[in-house]
């Protein structure tokens, strides 16, 4: 069969011709494996040593997170170790928002766990405007065993709710030192902004607190600390799985004051119901011993951020709590500015304290006349017994003879109207009237100039004249120390938590006045004299000790030719009461400045409080409790 | 020995490819190593997956012996079975994870999509073998037309990485059957074409699943996620690898789908550049071996099944690796041999056993 064997022999033809095609079609494709798994060769090379570098990091990026430690802030204590500031563990409870769902209804459910006030939620509330929902906020503070044993209970139901153990700022002392030490509260984005400029940003990581006021905000890069680091593998939740390393935080330094905690205490309640400020230094130093502003508040409240109730009412109290009068407010020197321009007047050759004149009761300068408090004058006044028995008719024409240029020269270098360089932050300047201050404040060319009549008034401490507490001890301090100026301070030492090194803050002395010794001593005896016969002799009476001081008052509103009476003005329009002091007078231990707001009389109001500050700093006496306030009765005494 | 061990060795052996199986064998025990890492240890996964390779290594064993042209016989069956039931799926199918692939029978749910991965190329073997002698354009037409009606109703579940395995499996068979380098192109082209229009009939996942591919960055904690961390895996390995039981992205929990479709993540993270290349070559042995297999065989409808099965093999290996590395987008193909799974196991298995049994009954049927 020719035929079919023809057939086959094609058939057979084709199917040897069908599978060589065949194996070229699989030759190529395995040609096409091989491209492409070289393809998977050269992505793995690529990946595995080129940018292995790049995606190793990114591995351990994924794994470890650097969690902070917060280093425990630093203590603050008096220079007896009385603690003022220092910090207890409490638990709290803590809600974190961007984890929770309905805030609200979280809230409403955690109260039935959890007792949660009103103050509770309107502090929450606060804190979650200013944070912006940011981190972990606390709805609840210290809470008790059984609080926390209902909450671990009911857990399971509050996702983003967690009890944490943290470190509470406490003030002990309160609002006593309300003005001295300050106080933390949480940072906000100003002060972090603050921190990123001062390139403090990174120390800060995990810590919420910050110092706002006070020695807590002037002494914060000592107070905070090094924050710790913890490296802890983490898995894709973010769970920590171990700890890999960890650099241990380090505490804040301890902060020790000159400040003796004690003194500072019978200075503030020495001043009764009064308002007002005190500053003693330690004229040999410039270490500040107390430092009161009063009325103070609870700094407690701000730790963990101040309900908006309270806040309002510390704001809008008229006693105005928040204002650090001891820094920032300024008053008027009244006649405690006598001795400076009798130190002015000695200096510039301008009087000799021999030199009297004969005091009539009132001063005319020009058809206006000015009055002195004492009807008919105190006779012949020489230069002592106008400091002791505070005459104004002597310094109304002494003033005149000085001229302002000396005067606000002469002022100056006793620290007026500038700020001393305290280690608080806050410090007014006050007013040093002189003609180049009028021309910067005034805009009209008539009310720049300085005219004659205005000099009288600074002459008695009165008229443009605003200074602030610190000043005016700062200065009596300078003539107890026979004019050697030093920068005022309140922390005496940083102590490091480890090695107990300690740091001073060393006594820097600003200036010696360009005064002449004998000149000095002078006044120096006439500020004895007020204390022994003059206006400060009744509050000294039987100190065992000699001391120098001066008394002031300083008008709040003008008195346009009215006999001024206590006891018929406004309590808020009432004088301000000034002492300035210093004792022993030979060796001079303690210089204050006290300013009674709204007294009246600086003999009767301030004085009394220098003197139970001295005798508990000299003597170690302790007040007894003061007794019923009794008005007395206008007594005609000079208001000086 | 004893005469009666050694025929039953001999009976057992008869059909088995040894050099396949070593492969094989080599790459489970690899996979176990990795599952073991993998899971975090976890005896229950790993006596699981012991458990997976014995069932896929007796129905390798089986398929080894039963003869191309029993195969032949049970492929339009199969293929119409395989097609009604995914009109089924279609009609009645229940959905799960927002795609409709499962259909109830009743005693179990199962889905014909993954009998469809060799029952279509089985099918398409056929139907060309059948034509042998006078193949035109119109048999490549027809056997498109078999390859397409399955994947449309798998593209409607929608199974789009079913869906392209069918679909490259097919158009091997397709290939290696001679298809004209005319069409070939004519099709390229006219795909590239059409890629507008099919990109409009794309789902939204599937789109953003090709949009991370060209920037994972995108969208990083969601569709982007996958492929970033599995890329930082990979690279984070190095060329030495961080050790067995040591990759961080592992073990902290980076990788998704860890023990499946990302276990190569897992591998390349612990083995480096090394391990994949060693890898690499063992995937390369089996396809190699398929091909020399496939080149041998005796029937076209042998050498289409076999060249089909290789290459679908191989696909599966690439499309896995390159979507763990980030050149190709993520699609649920789990890794051939290594990935945890019973059914991937069974059907590659199944394949190999295919192949085997082509490798030892040519001379049987050529005598």
């Amino acid at each position: 069969m020719p035929e079919l064997a023809i057939n086959q022999g094609v058939e057979l033809r084709n199917a040897q011709l069908e599978l060589h095609r065949f194996r070229v079609r699989l030759a190529i494709a395995f040609v096409l494996v091989l491209a492409v798994f070289a393809l998977l060769a050269g992505r793995f090379f690529y990946l595995q040593v080129v940018r292995h570098g790049e995606l190793h990091t990114l591995a351990e990026a994924n794994r470890i997170s650097i969690v902070p430690v917060v280093p425990n802030r630093g203590i603050i204590v008096d220079r007896n170790g009385t603690v003022l500031a220092h910090n207890y563990s409490a638990y709290t409870l803590e809600i974190q928002p961007a984890k929770v769902a309905d805030l609200e209804r979280t809230v409403d459910e955690l109260a039935t766990v959890v007792e949660i006030g009103a103050r509770d939620r309107r502090r929450f509330k606060r804190l979650m405007e200013e944070s912006k929902g940011i981190g972990s906020l606390p709805i609840r503070t210290r809470l008790s065993d059984e609080e926390i044993a209902r909450f671990a209970a009911n857990r399971y139901r509050f996702p983003g709710v967690e009890i944490n153990a943290r470190l509470f700022r406490q003030y002990p002392q309160g609002e006593v030192f309300s003005h001295v030490v300050g106080h933390i509260g949480r940072i906000n984005q100003r002060e972090l902004d603050q921190l990123e400029a001062d390139d403090r940003l990174a120390n800060y990581r995990g810590t919420d607190y910050i110092g706002k006021t006070g020695l807590e905000q002037s002494y914060e890069p000592a107070l905070h600390g090094t924050t710790g680091v913890e490296e802890v593998e983490v898995d894709s939740g973010g769970r920590a799985v171990r700890t890999l390393s960890r650099t241990p935080p380090v505490s804040g330094n301890n902060i020790v004051l000159k400040l003796d905690a004690q003194l500072q205490e019978i200075a503030y309640n020495a001043f009764g119901k009064f308002r007002g400020a005190l500053v003693a230094i330690e004229p040999a130093t410039g270490g500040v011993l107390a430092f009161v502003s009063k009325p103070g508040f609870d700094p407690n409240l701000f730790v963990e951020g101040i309900d908006p109730q309270n806040w309002s009412e510390l704001n809008n109290s008229p006693d105005r709590p928040m204002v650090n009068r001891a820094l920032a407010g300024t008053y008027p020197p009244g006649s405690t500015f006598k001795p400076y321009m009798a130190l002015a007047a000695l200096t510039a050759g301008k009087r000799t304290p021999q030199q009297t004149i004969s005091d009539p009761g009132f001063y005319n300068f020009g058809g206006h006349v000015f009055r002195d408090d004492k009807v008919g004058g105190h006779g012949l006044v020489d230069m002592y017994k106008s400091i002791v028995v505070s005459c104004d008719t002597y310094y109304y024409t002494l003033a005149n003879d000085l001229g302002i240029d000396i005067i606000s020269r002469f002022m100056a270098l006793l620290g007026l109207g500038s700020t001393t360089g305290l280690d608080i932050k806050g410090e007014a300047t006050g007013v040093l009237p002189s003609q180049e201050w009028k021309r910067q404040r005034y805009r009209r060319p008539e009310q720049q100039k300085w005219y004659a009549g205005e000099t009288i008034s600074v002459g008695i401490g009165q008229g443009y004249n605003a200074y602030t507490p610190v000043q005016l001890a700062g200065a009596i301090a300078t003539i107890a120390n026979d004019g050697v100026m030093y920068r005022p301070h309140i922390v005496n030492y940083v102590e490091d938590i480890r090695s107990r090194e300690r740091t001073a803050v060393e006594p820097n002395p600003l200036r010696t006045l360009p005064v002449k010794p004998e000149h000095l001593e002078v006044v120096k005896q006439a500020l004895i004299g007020v204390n022994k016969e003059g206006t400060g002799a009744r509050a000294f009476a039987g100190a065992g000790y000699v001391s120098a001081g001066k008394t002031g008052t300083a008008q709040v509103i003008g008195l346009k030719g009215e006999k001024y009476v206590e006891s018929r003005t406004h309590e808020r329009h009432r004088d301000h009461a000034l002492f300035i002091a210093y004792a022993p007078a030979d060796a001079p231990k303690i210089a204050l400045a006290v300013i009674v707001e709204n007294s009246g009389f600086g003999a009767r109001y301030a004085a009394p409080i220098a003197r139970a500050v001295m005798d508990y700093y000299l003597l170690g006496k302790v007040p007894t409790p003061p007794k019923p306030d009794k008005p007395e009765e206008e007594t005609g005494d000079s208001r000086d | 020995m004893n005469p009666a061990i050694r025929r039953l060795g001999g009976y057992l052996t008869r059909h088995v490819d040894g050099l396949l199986l070593g492969a094989v064998v080599t790459l489970m025990v690899v996979g176990i190593g990795v599952l073991f890492s993998a899971s975090n240890a976890s005896v229950v996964r790993v006596s699981a997956q012991l458990m997976n390779m014995l069932i896929a290594l007796g129905t390798m064993w089986v398929f080894a012996n039963i003869p191309p042209q029993h195969l032949r016989r049970l492929a339009l069956p199969l293929y119409v079975l395989g097609v009604l039931l995914l009109v089924g799926v279609a009609l009645f199918g229940e959905i799960a994870n927002g795609a409709r692939r499962w259909l109830n029978v009743g005693i179990t749910r199962i889905q014909p999509s993954e009998l469809m991965k060799i029952a279509v190329p089985l099918a398409m073997a056929w139907y060309f073998d059948r034509h042998e002698t006078a193949l035109r354009l119109g048999n490549y037409f027809v056997g498109a037309v078999m390859l397409l009606v399955p994947v449309a109703l798998i593209v409607r579940q929608p199974d789009l990485g079913t869906a392209m395995l069918i679909s490259a499996s097919g158009f091997f068979v397709l290939f290696l059957a001679g298809l004209s380098w005319r069409v070939i192109i004519g099709l390229m082209i006219a795909g590239v074409a059409a890629l507008p229009l099919v990109w409009s009939l794309l789902h939204d996942y599937q789109r953003q699943r090709l949009l991370t591919l060209v920037d994972p960055s995108q969208d990083p904690l969601g569709a982007g996620y996958h492929t970033i961390q599995s890329t930082i895996a990979v690279g984070s390995g190095g060329v030495l690898g961080k050790g067995w039981m040591n990759g961080t992205q592992t073990h902290l929990d980076f990788i998704p789908e860890r023990t499946t479709d990302f276990i190569f993540a897992v591998f390349s993270e612990e083995f480096g550049l090394l391990g994949n290349t060693v890898l690499l070559l063992l995937f390369l042995f089996v396809i190699a071996r398929g091909m020399v297999i496939t080149a041998n065989a005796s029937s076209l409808f042998a050498r289409l099944l076999a060249g089909a099965i290789t290459l679908t093999f191989f696909t599966y290996a690439f499309v896995n690796m390159g979507m763990v590395s980030g050149i190709l987008p993520v699609v649920g193909v789990p890794l051939p041999l290594i990935s945890y799974g019973g059914t991937s196991l069974v059907s590659i298995c199944l394949g190999m056993g295919i192949l085997m049994s082509i490798a030892t009954h040519k001379k049987l049927v050529q005598t």
